[in-house]
């Protein structure tokens, strides 16, 4: 469908008053999202021009874990319609400051906010405050277990430069074990019809991946020939109890995309990373800002796409 | 005037009488008396006058239940369940003695503090409160506790579950020391390097909520080298509860080759699956973990061919405020005194896997064996700990009613099948759902 530059109308089949995960979403539903940031994006100019389309609505942040890229996203996506934001923030856990983590969010809440994006350490947590609060959710990574719009936004990436998902083979690579990206990217390509694979160091890829109808590999090299796109996810140092592998030098030596594995890659292979990026560690400098790297345009699309998430959620009126 | 708590003589006419230790599965009536078991089948001239006859018809009279290991939150925890809350809700789930844990705040690792259970639950007077000891000083895995002096203050068994022995010198040691005083020690067995801010079980669900794993071989190895140290010690081991296939497999065949040790599992751990916790609700995070199908299986066939002997209710109550934390914050437990008869009823009898005698052995004189109690039987002469139970009587689980102060269950809304309905305690009637008039 040609996106228009027209505020995107909320079709009548569209019920989610959440987004918490990429799982329990259709195809229909993720293309709908897709089509509408596309729209979004021209409507504001790229981002040059502000609408009011959810003026008077309030969206909430609320970070217990650090981020700077996709909390800033979700502000702009916020401020381009029109919405005021609040932001919230707590590195430590709630335990810890004697407050628990739902008597936070309700404190936010009645403050009047329409919307709260939240991301957390603990799978669950946005599942949590949608069963507590009376407000929109959307999980904006919940530990290792969904991080939908980074799902949506790289599978939008991948739409655009292709024009379809469906018969492309799609490889993510890396610490898939601990990572809220590969599941949302895994259910979203899957539901659009992309052969995906899941290629990493055994400890971190582990052989169970296969029952979700995925292809595990574990060396790299052995599917540069047939991947259309590679999604670069960042090593989970935070995340691991034991260390998954000897050293940085042996992941990097085994995994990390250097031009010498661009050579043996299909030419018009695309290179994605979620950000932030270990240079050196997934990929080396020249690949990161090469030709084939289209990471910049995966921030970029963030913002189209939280900005149709908050329009579909917020957008139609009486919600 | 009549008062149903003091009277002494009952007659529980026409029901069906289930004492597995005595071989007694069939219908018949059985008069409590003075605080004894008296007679079952007496001729009606041996009947005395004033016994309060209860309609038992369609009904299962059997021993009062037994459990290995409740927590009762008290001392430390009051605001989890205190020593009244807790007995209440045992004695309305038809438990008539409990051997609480020595999971309280100080552990019970001092004579001071097994006196202090002891005093409080005589005076709650609900049912028979047994104290398990520590093994290790303050439940830490490091050094014994004065095992012979909590053993002499009347501790029933040593344990630190529902946390593991995790060192295997400490556990070996403590094997060889508590058989000098004939006492078990109960060990819950996993191995805490594997499941190290584990969660859930690790499978596919798992997998796909990304929460931290507690693989099934945690437990396994565990299992695996509790029972070569009690070949090695010759000590008296009860694990508390087991959950795989692994353990199950491990533990039939150390039995088959006539190693003396017992094994319990938590109810739960039959009848709920890992697939629960997609809800990501707190109160289906529980140790060991809900498992998977196939361990399930496993655990019911080892209830069925009698390498589990004892079941347990796992019973761990947390406060609201504890429990609506993130999952990896939230406690590990569930209250479960006043449901695992239930589930055991709706699991267990009514599919087939375990006949009434069978399912009652597990929860009456297997724990009552393990614990060396003489309690757990319908024998003449006995101490009257009696439960009648409605085997059909349908009910669905409120947790804001149950007896229990917490209300941490993920069972709140089910509909269950079967619940005490009559619970008696030294004789003297200490729980009714029915009407009891002279």
């Amino acid at each position: 469908m040609p996106a228009s530059s027209e505020v995107p109308a909320i079709p009548s089949t569209w019920h989610h008053r959440h987004l918490l995960d990429l799982e329990f979403f259709s195809a229909d539903e993720i293309s709908l999202i897709l089509d509408t940031a596309e729209s979004l994006h021209l409507a504001t100019r790229g981002g040059r021009e502000k609408l009011d389309i959810l003026r008077g609505r309030t969206v909430a942040n609320l970070f217990f874990e650090n981020s700077t890229r996709t909390r800033n996203s979700f502000s702009l996506a916020a401020k381009r319609l029109g919405a005021d934001t609040v932001e919230f923030s707590s590195s430590g856990s709630s335990v810890s400051k004697g407050e628990t983590f739902i008597d936070t969010a309700k404190t936010i809440e009645a403050m009047g906010v329409d919307a709260v994006v939240v991301r957390h350490a603990t799978p669950g947590t946005p599942h949590l405050l949608a069963r507590h609060l009376d407000c929109c959710v959307v999980n904006a990574g919940d530990g290792p277990h969904e991080h939908p719009t980074q799902g949506l936004l790289d599978i939008l990436t991948i739409r655009q430069q292709r024009g379809t998902i469906a018969g492309l083979t799609v490889a993510l690579v890396g610490d898939i074990a601990h990572s809220r990206t590969a599941r949302s990217n895994i259910w979203g390509l899957k539901k659009l019809g992309a052969h995906v694979i899941v290629c990493g160091p055994a400890t971190l890829v582990s052989r169970n991946w296969e029952k979700l109808g995925i292809e595990v590999v574990h060396n790299l090299d052995s599917i540069l020939h047939r991947c259309d796109v590679l999604n670069l996810l960042r090593i989970q140092f935070e995340r691991q109890a034991t260390r998954p592998f000897p050293s940085v030098h042996e992941y990097a030596l085994l995994y990390a995309m250097t031009k010498e594995r661009m050579q043996r890659s299909k030419p018009d292979i695309l290179i994605m990373a979620p950000g932030p990026i270990n240079r050196g560690v997934e990929l080396t400098p020249d690949v990161a800002d090469g030709p084939h790297s289209v990471i910049l345009k995966q921030v970029t699309n963030g913002i189209s796409i939280r900005m149709a998430v908050l329009w579909l959620l917020l957008g139609r009126k009486g919600s | 005037m009549f008062n149903a708590e003091t009277h002494t003589s009952w007659l529980l006419d026409n029901g069906q009488i289930v004492d597995p230790a005595n071989g007694i599965d069939r219908i018949g009536r059985l008069l409590i008396h003075e605080g004894k078991i008296a007679a079952i089948d007496p001729s009606d001239g041996d009947i005395p006058n004033d016994a309060i006859r209860i309609d038992a018809h369609g009904m299962i009279v059997a021993p009062g239940l037994i459990d290995i290991g409740t927590d009762l939150g008290e001392p430390g925890r009051e605001e989890d369940e205190t020593i009244s809350s807790g007995c209440l809700s045992a004695v309305a789930g038809g438990y008539s003695s409990i051997a609480c844990s020595a999971n309280t705040e100080p552990a019970i690792d001092t004579v001071a503090s097994v006196q202090f259970i002891q005093q409080k639950s005589l005076k709650v007077n609900q049912c028979r409160v047994h104290v398990i000891g520590c093994v290790s000083k303050d439940r830490r895995g490091e050094e014994m506790a004065e095992i012979g002096a909590l053993v002499e203050a009347g501790a029933i068994a040593l344990s630190d579950m529902p946390r593991p022995i995790e060192n295997t010198a400490l556990l070996k040691r403590a094997l060889e020391y508590c058989s000098m005083f004939d006492r078990p020690l109960l060990d819950h067995p996993e191995l805490l390097s594997l499941t190290r801010h584990g969660v859930m079980h690790e499978d596919m669900t798992q997998l796909v909520l990304g929460l931290p794993p507690m693989p099934a071989e945690a437990e396994d190895l565990a299992t695996a080298r509790d029972l070569r140290l009690v070949e090695a010690t010759g000590g008296r081991l009860h694990l508390t509860n087991i959950s795989t296939i692994g353990s199950v497999e491990l533990c039939r065949r150390a039995k088959s080759r006539g190693l003396p040790f017992s094994v319990g599992l938590n109810s739960v751990n039959f009848h709920l699956m890992d697939q629960l916790l997609r809800s990501f609700d707190s109160n289906c995070k529980v140790n060991p973990p809900l498992r998977s199908a196939e361990h399930l299986d496993a655990c019911v066939s080892a209830l069925a061919d009698g390498t589990i002997d004892v079941i347990a209710t796992g019973h761990r109550p947390f406060s609201v405020e504890k429990k609506m934390q993130e999952l990896d914050a939230a406690p590990f437990g569930m209250i479960s005194l006043e449901t695992t008869l239930s589930a055991v009823i709706s699991f267990l009898i009514r599919p087939g896997y375990l006949n009434w005698s069978d399912a009652i052995s597990k929860m009456t004189c297997n724990p009552a064996k393990v614990l060396g109690l003489t309690s757990g039987t319908l024998s003449v002469g006995q101490p009257a700990d009696v439960v009648l139970i409605d085997p059909g009587l349908k009910w669905k689980v409120d947790a804001e009613e149950l007896l229990s102060k917490a209300s941490n269950t993920p069972l709140n809304g089910h509909e269950l099948f079967g619940r005490s309905v009559m619970l008696f305690v030294d004789g003297k009637l200490k729980f009714t759902r029915l009407a009891v008039a002279v």
